[in-house]
């Protein structure tokens, strides 16, 4: 059976997690039909037809995808599922919200966030945020999946797979998008980076982001990322977290900044390569997971850093 | 309107859990249990609607042991009218309680379903979404604000980009996100009036729902530890190893 993955896109390009979920399919083995459901995104599915690994291209093109509503999103991959054996998505802020409505309706379990492929039925997921890694069976004849894109490679080009016209699914016409708060950066995409740099509370305020912590991040080309603590006080937006609930990152480099490290924030950085934590607390538990720690007061530590860095 | 609002027990969120010797499961005898976080948030919420005179009952709903009641409580201390426990020993997974609820709602018709967005146990982020899906209702996840009129309800999502406002039909299962709000702490004599709200028991089978598991846990291990590295003198320091040493800059 083949393994149908549902692509994030921007309608002209395929988003980076969709690449790792790929990477997923193909440890699972077999063929992989790669969807593209949107408005005007035949660009997309170009893209997508590049991709190594990836059999067949579906696009669903029509105006009431444009919001990718879960209702009519879900609708659609359930009417097209029984060719398949696995479903899967990149477990983003999108795929969490369709993709348990897919399950549901075709009276399957969903597996989230797998990190390891055991078997076409076995896989690999943390629970606890992530102080726990459960192997799990499925017994359903359709796997709902959704994939955790830092345990994964990300697939490349060098595919040259067709694309078909698949039909689309009624509107259902449940919601309606108003409209979207995007945070505008020149960074790279937290996620994705390949250093990150994050405040936590001791950062101060949101002015302390600006003036100390932007200049690291952009001598050092990282993303920008923060605790919840620094969220919840209103210092950057909400898609700056990290941590069990927000963001999971595994950058080469984490510098954790003012950053105490709870269970939960440590859940969603603790694979990155290389960890540093400045921290004016000795004993802050950011410090047990850190690769190099320097205590110290960031306020002084962190212009020298930027100095040091030339 | 009536909001249902699922509760949860949970390992406490300051609990870090330990494995059975075996590796069959995590070891949870002896260990604090609270309601889930996200839940706590979603039955605030609820509340609030109804001090605002948008609701007119919240009831809270538990599946699980018997001990479910406790949780079920606590959301009455913190303004829920009643409770309803699904009891039952069977381990439950996301489609089944979902399969639970769905029942529920039919029997008492709410206008709204408030679900926190996961639970901290086996962060599986899917019980809403299912609910959603059985009944046919629109989904709004990961509210960090709601805002009900009429028959729609206006909701800011927090999605990966930064956040998103929709606009979706009542009925409707949302789930709230951490900044919906700040959950009150219950007093001592809500908690004292809690004890004497009604609180049914069903199971699953007057329910007429299946709740066998689907996934098996085949076993459970921790994650390889990271040990805790060194500490540097200063920032010339971090530099210089990050350098020559980690080689990541």
């Amino acid at each position: 059976m083949a393994i149908l993955l549902i692509a994030e896109h921007d309608n002209s390009s395929i988003k980076a997690a969709t690449l790792n979920a790929l990477g997923a399919a193909s440890k699972i083995g077999g063929d992989v039909h790669l969807l593209i459901v949107g408005c005007a995104c035949a660009a997309a599915a170009d893209a997508a037809a590049k991709l190594a690994g990836v059999s067949k291209v579906l696009l669903a093109d029509a105006a009431h995808y444009a919001d990718q509503s879960p209702e009519n999103l879900a609708a659609l991959v359930v009417a097209n599922a029984a060719a398949y054996g696995h479903i899967l998505a990149a477990a983003t802020t999108s795929g969490k919200n369709f993709m348990p409505r897919v399950a549901a309706l075709l009276d399957v379990a969903q597996i989230s966030e797998i990190v390891a492929v055991q078997s076409a039925d076995t896989f690999v997921r943390p629970i606890y945020a992530g102080n726990v890694l459960a192997t799990v069976q499925s017994a359903d004849a359709i796997k709902v999946i959704t994939v955790r894109a830092t345990a994964f490679e990300a697939a490349g080009e060098g595919g040259s797979a067709a694309v078909e016209s698949l039909a689309a699914g009624p509107d259902l016409a449940q919601s309606k998008l108003l409209g979207r708060e995007l945070t505008k950066s020149e960074r790279p995409e937290l996620t994705a980076a390949k250093v990150v740099v994050a405040g936590g509370r001791g950062m101060g305020s949101g002015d302390n982001f600006h003036q100390l912590l932007e200049p690291l991040a952009d001598k050092l080309g990282a993303a920008l990322g923060a605790s919840r603590a620094a969220v919840d006080a209103g210092f950057v937006p909400n898609d700056y977290q990290v941590g069990q609930t927000g963001k999971i990152v595994a950058p080469q480099l984490y510098i954790a900044v003012g950053i105490s490290g709870a269970i939960q924030h440590l859940a969603g950085m603790k694979d990155s390569k290389v960890i540093v934590a400045i921290n004016k607390d000795a004993e802050a538990p950011i410090f047990q997971v850190a690769d190099y720690g320097l205590v110290g007061d960031l306020f002084e530590v962190l212009p020298t850093l930027l100095a040091e860095l030339g | 309107m009536k909001i249902l609002v699922p509760v949860k027990r949970v390992v406490d969120y300051n609990v870090k859990v330990r494995i059975k010797s075996d590796g069959s499961d995590v070891d949870l005898a002896n260990v604090k249990m609270s309601m889930n976080p996200f839940d706590e948030i979603a039955i605030e919420e609820a509340v609030r609607l109804k001090e605002a005179g948008i609701a007119s009952e919240v009831i809270a709903v538990s599946a699980g042991l018997a001990n479910c009641q406790e949780t079920l409580r606590t959301a009455m201390a913190i303004g829920a009218d009643r409770g309803i426990l699904i009891q039952t020993d069977v381990d439950l997974q996301p489609l089944a309680v979902a399969k639970l609820l769905k029942a529920v709602c039919e029997k008492e018709q709410p206008q709204i379903v408030l679900c926190g967005k996961q639970a901290i146990d086996d962060d599986a982020n899917q019980t809403g979404q299912m609910l959603a899906g059985l009944l046919g209702w629109p989904q709004a996840t990961f509210a960090s604000k709601v805002v009900v009129a009429g028959q729609q309800a206006t909701v800011t999502r927090e999605i990966d980009g930064g956040l998103e406002s929709i606009e979706v039909s009542l009925p409707a299962v949302l789930t709230a996100d951490l900044r919906l709000n700040e959950p009150r702490y219950a007093t001592l004599p809500n908690i004292m009036k809690a004890k004497r709200k009604p609180l049914e028991t069903v199971t699953p089978d007057a329910l007429g729902v299946n709740v066998a598991p689907r996934l098996k846990l085949l076993k459970v291990a921790e994650p390889p530890k990271r040990s805790a590295g060194i500490k540097v003198a200063d920032a010339a320091d971090l530099v210089m190893k990050l350098k020559t040493e980690a080689k990541v800059i």
